[in-house]
């Protein structure tokens, strides 16, 4: 028997909308010492899932409306509330995606860490306080002795995480559900953590359940894996099997639709290229593969060998950064002490060919964002210059920086705050256009603002529509058809697709590229991902606080770091490919 | 405000967080029963009481009667009708409340806005007086400003009520109750432009007043098209409590002769009189005490109601 | 700690030399002076009076006659309405609305705290339900209502207490809690959005899946984020309440600082409404003060250096 088996879990959402079966007929299974990956796009159901083991789900809204979860020989689901809480965090305890949020910012860490073994052991404070400062020395804090009295804010990112993890294996427990971990992190970071969750399962033979929407970090740390989609596990079994031989759709169209290194698709697949579904008379779907996927990923790559073929000789330069510094200043107030200066961007030079994708990577804070602000002048850089098309930005008088502004645009992270929700997507496009002066009057704007629409693959119905009335891909469509509307000549795509799920991102990494080639786009393309990066740049820039590392083209960076910098990013880089899984369990 | 054009099609396929809010808000029972009640209040206080008894007749033979035919519920003390008198006295009381708050919510947004938009030593400046304006004592000011405007005002409103063609006796009532209203609107704008500032800060820096920066469009057209127009959720619900408030404080102030003046009454001055008879004729201090409480209970749980019907949290699931 | 500290004290003084101009010219805009009203006085008098209490200097150096001698003595200048020292009136007055002050803020904060922490523990429960329409009508009924009545069924009808009057012990009830109702239903509804908006956090979340006891999550985890509002609203409110209510002092006859307010303003007595500002305004800034370092104690993420 397992250690943990969940059998035909159903988990509805009753709101006012109507129900939502977030998790549906849902079943696998945990032994000891063994790590199962769940993965799925959000809305799977994957955190449901996780969150209902524990009877963490907050009813209403939501409610358990069949199957069974047993741990240990007892059924979790219809256990009286004080026997649920003494299993919780005793022996099955959790880590969550936020350490900032999910650990309390008004207690110290110490507090937090030894509160578990407080609340289920008969041991003394300092007792407990001397276990929790061990097992944070053993999930690496260093200096935890000295360190354990801190609050949440004065730790890092990794360091939280770290703490959230020590705080849930202090009681030594069987199983650890942990809920996307990692998402919160950056990579490098990410990748010691991984490690250190693989390690402790060695060393304590506890159970992991893991929870992500990467299956690149699934494949680095999973032992199997569980795929879900819409509430229900389409497919699960050993990682190496599942990513050699997928059998349903939707999970090849998972795996094909994510840029990884390797990725030779100059327009990805994406996973509507590989399922449909059916509507049966009774109101069920059900998904089926379509018949012409091969021919199209056939197409696909015939294409992009084509593709390859020219790139001889080197566009000219359209933008040239050189010396390019922001300095922030902060504190300093009315009775001001002296002020602490930032330096953002501290002397940094980049090149941008006309047509062409230089991809700017970093980890978070490392100023990769305020370059493209910068050069946008969204703030106002502290010295250096910028010169685009042969003119210096900085130096342009304001009155006619106008005419600059129509020909640079920015296309940022969060799609939902990137529109303003007042504004119908009509009033949103045409405005830049009268502003500019562009279109005779407002019927020739509004019939480019319908053939925007339609090249970013929206359509003229969704005119009216506000902006909270659409999904995540979609907004981004918006923004990109809005920054469209002043037809630039050049793009700063700032982390565009970072928070969106892979299918979607797929999508509009194809929409950008389809539109790169059709209008002759220069992109300055910003993100954390190093795969996306490789899959989208001609040339590639690292920066590390502030500076940059090194610049070259995407494939001999990629292939032959030259900075130590560069090598350690690569190989935190979760890759999700055969390769290294093979590596991974055979060698 | 949204739809200059077409708006019937634009309601058809479009809807917009107003309307959204407005379907929640709907399903609020308690808002939606507050809301009806302050309209009723509204046109008691503003039509049905046109059609009732002379609030200021007194007719002595007939002090303290019981309800009746002609004098609905009852008289007080010197035989004028107290269902006539307290739709007048709550005229007076409604105005004040939405006439001060209108003052207060055009200061407030300017100032706020002003403020949070400018940044720097500018917000710095105008927050500080801010505070300092918070620490003087909200009765004093109101009650030095109605003396100061009153006689500012003197010759204009004097010019109103000479020249108005109008019926007489109204416009020296509202002549005489002007620097109440803007005495508290002058004062009542502290904490909405505290209100407004937060939001323009955090609103400065969402994604899509950078997009507007990026299409170059100018500063004017950022505040107006895009900043103000999403600060106006919270302002209208700090609106919705804020009436209230101000007819608390109208009451406080002629329950303390400092307000409105004979010949004008108001729910404040109803109660602080009928609080003289409250053991053997309590009618008299609860008929208009119902009327204030019920009118100020229906605007707070409105006000709550529409908060929780623009709440961006409730609009994500 | 020690500089915030200095430094909130000097933005103080600052507040309070405004705060001194604002008043000093309002009250220089009101029409008339404190003997204009007078009847029964002869002109002459009147211009005797005037003489004496400066109020024939120029506006300049009345505006800094006052100011050094506020900051130089310390004195708030003589009331011209009852010709007493303002610093002897206050030191009278003060104590007496500071035990009713005090006392209203520990009914509201006894009262208040705990129903607000039930009704969001409970949320959409009788006792929320309940425990906020009180709160809204604590609101909506005003003080010169609920004194008259709780005198009539408190004093009369049940005899408990006095009517009126300020001579025992037992007199602050009665005008505590008319004075403490209203904050009473502000800190109740505060505390409750307050813990709403705490319960409502990921680390909530993470207390459960530790498996601590409900009372445990929510005395540990959440009430100390939760009463970060209602902290803040006590500051100003109880320099407020301390200062005196002219209303509840006239229901009840008590002799406490807000008569002084009401009165000096009816009779243009610019030297007791400065004094009373000015005071009212020191009380603000040490009540705002310590609200900051009582936030600053509940939070250790606000650093109490600089703004």
């Amino acid at each position: 028997m397992s250690l943990l088996e969940i059998q035909n879990l159903k988990t509805y959402f009753h709101t006012r909308a109507g129900t939502t079966r977030a998790v549906d007929d849902v079943s696998f299974s945990l032994e000891k010492g063994e790590i199962v990956g769940v993965v799925g796009e959000s809305g799977s159901g994957k955190s449901v899932t996780c969150h209902s083991i524990l009877g963490l789900l907050p009813q209403p809204p939501a409610k358990i409306e069949g199957g069974v979860v047993t741990f240990d020989g007892d059924e979790l689901l219809d256990m009286p509330p004080p026997l649920l809480r003494a299993i919780r965090g005793k022996r099955i305890s959790m880590v969550f995606q936020d350490p900032m949020s999910c650990l309390n910012p008004y207690l110290t860490i110490l507090d937090q860490v030894a509160e578990p073994i407080l609340i289920h052991e008969e041991v003394t404070k300092e007792e407990a306080e001397q276990r929790a400062i061990e097992m944070m020395k053993k999930v690496g804090i260093r200096d935890a002795e000295k360190r354990a009295r801190s609050y949440p804010h004065e730790f890092s990112g990794g360091m939280r995480q770290r703490a959230m993890i020590a705080m849930a294996l202090v009681t030594n427990p069987d199983v650890l559900l942990a809920d996307e971990p990692t998402t919160a992190l950056d990579v490098t970071v990410q990748a010691r953590i991984l490690r250190l969750l693989r390690d402790l399962r060695d060393d304590l033979g506890v159970g992991v359940i893991f929870v992500s929407h990467d299956l690149g970090v699934i494949a680095e740390v999973a032992d199997r894996v569980v795929v879900m989609y819409q509430g229900k596990v389409v497919e699960q079994g050993e990682v190496l099997s599942i990513f050699e031989n997928p059998s349903h759709p939707y999970v090849k169209g998972l795996l094909a639709c994510r840029p990884t290194f390797e990725t030779k698709f100059r327009i990805l697949p994406t996973v509507d290229d590989f399922l449909d579904t059916e509507e049966a008379e009774d109101g069920s779907i059900t998904i089926i593969e379509r018949p012409d996927v091969g021919k199209r990923l056939a197409d696909l790559e015939r294409e992009s060998e084509t593709n390859e073929a020219d790139g001889s000789d080197l566009p000219d330069v359209l933008l040239e950064v050189t010396d390019l510094k922001v300095h922030f200043s902060s504190g300093g107030g009315f009775f001001g002490k002296p002020h602490e200066v930032v330096k953002a961007v501290d002397g940094v030079n980049l090149t941008a060919r006309r047509g062409q994708t230089l991809g700017l990577v970093g980890e978070s804070g490392c100023g990769k964002t305020t370059i493209g602000r910068a050069i946008l002048r969204l703030v106002k850089p502290t010295g250096g210059s910028i010169l685009y098309d042969g003119t210096k930005l900085l130096e342009v008088p304001p009155n006619e920086s106008l005419s600059y502004r129509k020909r640079m645009q920015i296309i940022f992270q969060d799609p939902y705050a990137s529109l303003n929700p007042r504004l119908t997507i009509e009033q949103a496009l045409i405005e830049p256009m009268t502003v500019h002066g562009l279109g005779a009057d407002r019927h020739e704007r509004r019939d480019r603002v319908v053939a925007l629409l339609e090249e970013v693959g929206l359509s003229a119905s969704h005119l009216l529509r506000y902006p909270h009335e659409f999904s995540g891909g979609q907004r981004q469509r918006l923004c990109v058809a809005r920054a469209l509307a002043l037809e630039p000549e050049f793009i700063v795509c700032d982390e565009c697709v970072s928070a969106m799920d892979v299918s979607v991102q797929a999508q509009v990494l194809n929409l950008l590229r389809e539109l790169q080639e059709k209008r002759d786009l220069t992109y300055l393309f910003i993100s954390h991902d190093l795969s996306v990066v490789k899959f989208m740049s001609d040339e590639v820039a690292v920066m590390e606080a502030g500076q940059i590392v090194e610049q070259g083209s995407a494939e001999e960076l990629y292939r032959n770091p030259k900075k130590t910098y560069t090598q350690e990013l690569l190989d935190a880089v979760p890759r999700g490919d055969l390769e290294s899984l093979q590596a991974r369990f055979k060698g | 405000m949204n739809n200059s054009t077409n708006s019937d099609a634009q309601r058809e396929v479009g809807n917009s967080l107003w309307r959204d809010a407005f379907l929640r808000m709907r399903k609020n029972r308690l808002a939606l029963v507050s809301f009806w009640l302050v309209v009723l209040m509204l046109a008691f206080c503003f039509v049905v009481a046109w059609f009732c008894p002379n609030p200021d007749k007194i007719d002595l033979d007939n002090k303290f009667s019981g309800p009746s035919a002609s004098h609905l519920l009852g008289t007080d003390q010197l035989g004028r009708d107290i269902f006539s008198r307290t739709l007048f006295g709550g005229q007076i009381s409604l105005l004040v409340g939405f006439v001060a708050t209108t003052v207060a919510i055009g200061i407030g947004i300017v100032v706020g806005a002003a403020s949070g938009y400018a940044g720097g030593r500018t917000d710095a400046i105008i927050m500080r007086s801010v505070d300092t304006l918070f620490a003087i004592p909200f009765l004093v000011v109101v009650i030095v400003l109605q003396v100061v405007i009153a006689e500012w005002t003197k010759n204009a409103s004097g010019w109103i009520v000479e020249n108005w063609d109008w019926d007489k006796k109204l416009t020296s009532r509202i002549a005489n109750i002007i620097p109440l209203f803007i005495a508290l609107g002058l004062f009542g704008w502290l904490t909405l432009a505290r209100i407004v500032r937060a939001q323009v800060l955090s609103l400065k820096e969402q994604e899509f007043v950078e997009a507007a920066k990026a299409l170059g469009y100018t500063r004017m057209r950022i505040l107006f098209r895009h900043i103000i127009p999403n600060t106006l959720g919270p302002t209208v619900v700090y609106a919705t409590l804020t009436v209230p408030g101000f007819i608390m404080y109208e009451a406080t102030l002629s329950y303390l002769g400092l307000g409105v003046e004979a010949p004008n009454s108001s729910w404040g001055i109803l109660i602080r009189d009928g609080a003289n008879f409250l053991e053997t004729e309590p009618q008299l201090l609860i008929i208009p005490g119902l009327f204030f409480s019920l009118t100020l209970l229906a605007l707070n749980f409105l006000g709550d109601g529409l908060r929780d019907a623009l709440d961006p949290k409730a609009s994500k699931d | 700690m020690l500089r915030f500290i200095a430094n909130r004290f000097l933005q103080g003084i600052i507040v309070l030399i405004a705060l001194y101009t604002i008043t000093f010219f309002l009250i220089k805009a009101m029409p008339g002076d404190p003997f204009t009203g007078e009847k029964n006085i002869a002109e002459e008098t009147k211009e005797l009076m005037r003489e004496k209490y400066g109020l024939n200097d120029s506006v300049f150096t009345q505006y800094f006659l006052y100011l050094k001698n506020v900051f130089t003595e310390g004195s708030l200048g003589i009331s011209t309405s009852k010709a007493h020292s303002v610093n002897e009136m206050i030191g009278q007055s003060f104590p007496v609305s500071c035990v009713l002050g005090i006392t209203a803020l520990l009914i509201a904060i006894a009262v208040g705290v705990p129903l607000g922490v039930a009704s969001a523990v409970r949320q959409n429960s009788w006792i929320d339900y309940s425990s906020m329409a009180w709160a809204m009508i604590g609101i909506c009924v005003p003080a010169f209502t609920v004194g008259p009545i709780l005198q009539i069924f408190l004093a009369m009808k049940l005899p408990l207490f006095n009517v009126a009057g300020w001579s025992s012990p037992r007199d602050v009830v009665l005008p505590a809690i008319t004075l403490g109702l209203v904050t009473t239903a502000y800190i109740a509804r505060l505390t409750r959005s307050g813990m709403l908006e705490i319960l409502s956090q990921d680390y909530i979340r993470t207390a459960h899946a530790k498996g601590l006891p409900i009372s445990r999550v929510v005395m540990k985890h959440a009430l100390r984020g939760g009463l970060l509002p209602a902290v803040a609203y006590i500051g100003p409110a109880f320099a407020a309440l301390i200062s005196g209510s002219f209303i509840v002092e006239t229901i009840f006859q008590v002799p406490g600082m807000g008569q002084h307010f009401v009165n000096a303003t009816k009779a243009r007595d610019p030297f007791l409404l400065q004094g009373v500002v000015l005071f009212f305004g020191l009380l603000i800034v040490i009540m705002n003060l310590a609200a900051d370092i009582l936030t600053g104690l509940l939070n250790p993420r606000v650093r109490l250096t600089q703004e």
